[in-house]
């Protein structure tokens, strides 16, 4: 009997998505803003963590994190939420690529996730040297990083795109393996120049114009002369790189998957000296 | 199977009521937040007592918990939020309250759920200027006096002003007298006049007829029962002492009342996630205010408290109600 009653919730809750979706009249909103239950944490929505937001709210919280992001770049939420307000097409174009790629559709279904807990790290520790898995072990070391500080997705409003951006948001340490690039402010600017390309996430598009405005004018020069289109190129003509089960590919040799992916080799070899705080 | 079927019925009608009878939900009713509870609420038969938590509906034992788990997550960016959300028009309604208290040296205020101390501040400062223009009237009213009369009529006056009025913020929640206390330093607030306490506005660590002047600013929504609350207020107040209550309340205009709750609902938590990362919180805030009861009827409940001269004064157009009742 209570089955029946958590279906009948979520036919309820769906048909009022589907009003929200459309952007209805100020009535629909209210309706869904008076009926409680909406901020329970039981209650998720959609899925854990999801806030309903009407389009006013998207709008408002998109320049307002975009402000808050441009006065403090050290606040990712801001960064992830900038992301999810204003990636709907973007999203939908990625999971569409997912979904054509027989791989990317594999995950589609079977929805992994990195974090520390699903990482065996001594097995990826063990393995050898040029291996994915053991590069990427090495990264997470030498910058002082760990896959577990991503922000929940909040503010999609559609399960499976939330999933995607959610995957986006885990394969970005990878990306910094895969493309050798370390978290300082420069290594972090190749690697949203790569994604800008690749994903078209206007939060990526932002970072990638105002990043460089942080830049002193040596960075700049490698940026602009070597960097820079190395990771633009690569980006439009690498493989969609949320199709990739990395988490089965830990043994692969480095050099393999970047050929798999059709990835150069960066052009300048940056160390993880200068490491920010993340 | 048909009970279920039931439950849809009515938590489809209850989406259009709800919305017709503008979120002021009956208290029975629950939506739940779990199918089993929800059902169990419905059949009444376990008689757990339930309450409201925003728009929610949470046994009473866990009201508090959740209250406290809001402002420990709100208390450090608070004053920006209070600021950002009402733009400023808070420090006219607090200003208000103080000027409606008009305190004279001498007294004793308790401010209940003070947390960051805006209300114990405003009245030190009140009353401390209070002293001054007593001061300066007893200094026209003698005739010139020499300079070592008056010299030594000052000095004996402030041994004896700040330590006679003093000001006690209580708060249930450490993070905020924390914030409070950090800002009271940052002020330059001279610690003589003031004190934190840690305690329940259901039950105030303080004895009986202590207190003059019993402050409660934007806190009474958050208790549980608030008719305890009020009977505690009444317990620790002198005789002839005053009770006032700043809290939000129903706005009276029906276009503004309009214009009030899209700027809540849309603007409110949008701005507590941006400025304090926290959007449930300030959704929590939101919606409560929803169920706290009008200006009429919290009147009715300070006066069955015991209160006489119950009276209020709507501030901004009915958006806050500054309650005011007497100890007689």
């Amino acid at each position: 009997m209570s089955l029946c009653a958590v279906k009948g919730f979520q036919w309820l809750r769906q048909r009022q998505c589907v009003l929200f979706s459309k952007g209805m009249s100020f009535l629909c909103v209210h309706q869904l803003h008076s009926s409680p239950g909406f901020t329970d944490s039981c209650y998720d929505g959609l899925y854990p963590g999801h806030i309903h937001t009407t389009p006013i709210q998207k709008a408002l919280l998109a320049v307002g994190s975009g402000v808050a992001a441009l006065q403090n770049p050290y606040r990712h939420d801001m960064v992830a939420v900038l992301g999810e307000t204003t990636g709907h097409l973007a999203l939908i174009n990625l999971r569409d690529r997912m979904k054509n790629d027989p791989e990317g559709y594999t995950i589609l279904t079977e929805r992994p996730r990195i974090r520390l807990s699903t990482l065996d790290l001594s097995k990826m520790a063990s393995l050898p040297d040029g291996s994915f898995g053991r590069e990427y072990l090495r990264f997470l070391e030498d910058n002082h990083v760990t896959p577990d500080s991503r922000a929940d997705v909040k503010f999609v409003d559609n399960e499976e795109l939330a999933y995607v951006m959610q995957r986006y948001r885990e394969v970005h340490d990878l990306l910094h393996t895969l493309l050798g690039m370390p978290t300082n402010m420069l290594g972090e600017v190749a690697v949203k120049w790569f994604e800008a390309a690749q994903t078209g996430l206007p939060m990526c598009a932002l970072g990638a114009v105002l990043g460089p405005l942080r830049l002193n004018s040596s960075r700049l020069q490698s940026l602009f002369t070597s960097l820079g289109p190395w990771a633009l190129q690569n980006g439009r003509r690498s493989r969609c790189i949320l199709s990739i089960f990395y988490e089965r590919r830990w043994e692969q040799n480095l050099e393999d998957l970047r050929q798999e992916l059709n990835i150069e080799p960066p052009p300048v070899i940056l160390s993880a000296a200068n490491k920010r705080s993340t | 199977m048909a009970a279920s079927v039931r439950l849809l019925l009515r938590l489809s009608h209850r989406n259009i009521n709800v919305a017709a009878a503008g979120g002021s939900a009956r208290p029975g009713c629950c939506w739940g937040p779990t199918g089993p509870s929800s059902c169990r609420c419905f059949s009444d038969a376990t008689g757990d007592r339930s309450t409201h938590f925003g728009f929610e509906t949470v046994p009473e034992t866990e009201k508090a918990k959740r209250v406290y788990k809001v402002f420990e997550n709100v208390a450090q960016k608070y004053d920006v939020m209070n600021d950002a959300m009402s733009l400023g028009i808070h420090r006219v309604w607090k200003d208000m309250l103080l000027r409606a208290m008009h305190p004279q040296p001498g007294v004793r205020l308790l401010d209940v759920a003070g947390g960051t101390g805006d209300i114990a501040f405003r009245f030190l400062e009140y009353v401390q200027s209070q002293q001054e223009r007593q001061k300066r009237r007893a200094a026209r009213s003698t005739q010139t006096p020499s300079w070592q009369d008056i010299s030594t009529n000052y000095s004996t006056e402030d041994e004896d002003g700040p330590q006679e009025s003093k000001a006690v913020v209580c708060d249930i929640n450490k993070e905020m007298l924390k914030v409070g206390k950090q800002k009271a330093d940052s002020m330059g607030i001279s610690a003589a006049g003031l004190s934190w306490v840690v305690g329940d506005a259901e039950e105030l660590p303080f004895d009986d007829d202590q207190f003059d002047i019993y402050t409660i600013a934007f806190g009474i929504r958050n208790v549980t029962h608030i008719d305890q609350a009020l009977q505690e207020a009444l317990r620790v107040l002198k005789p002839g002492g005053r009770f006032m209550c700043l809290e939000f309340s129903k706005v009276t205009n029906p276009v503004l009342a309009r214009l009030y709750d899209t700027y809540s609902f849309q603007m409110i938590p949008v701005l507590g996630e941006v400025i304090a990362g926290d959007w449930k919180s300030y959704q929590y805030l939101v919606e409560s205010i929803r169920k706290f009861p009008d200006q009429e009827e919290f009147k009715g409940m300070i006066e069955d408290a015991g209160f006489y001269c119950v009276h209020y004064h709507n501030l901004t157009g009915g958006v806050v109600a500054l309650h005011s009742g007497f100890k007689l």
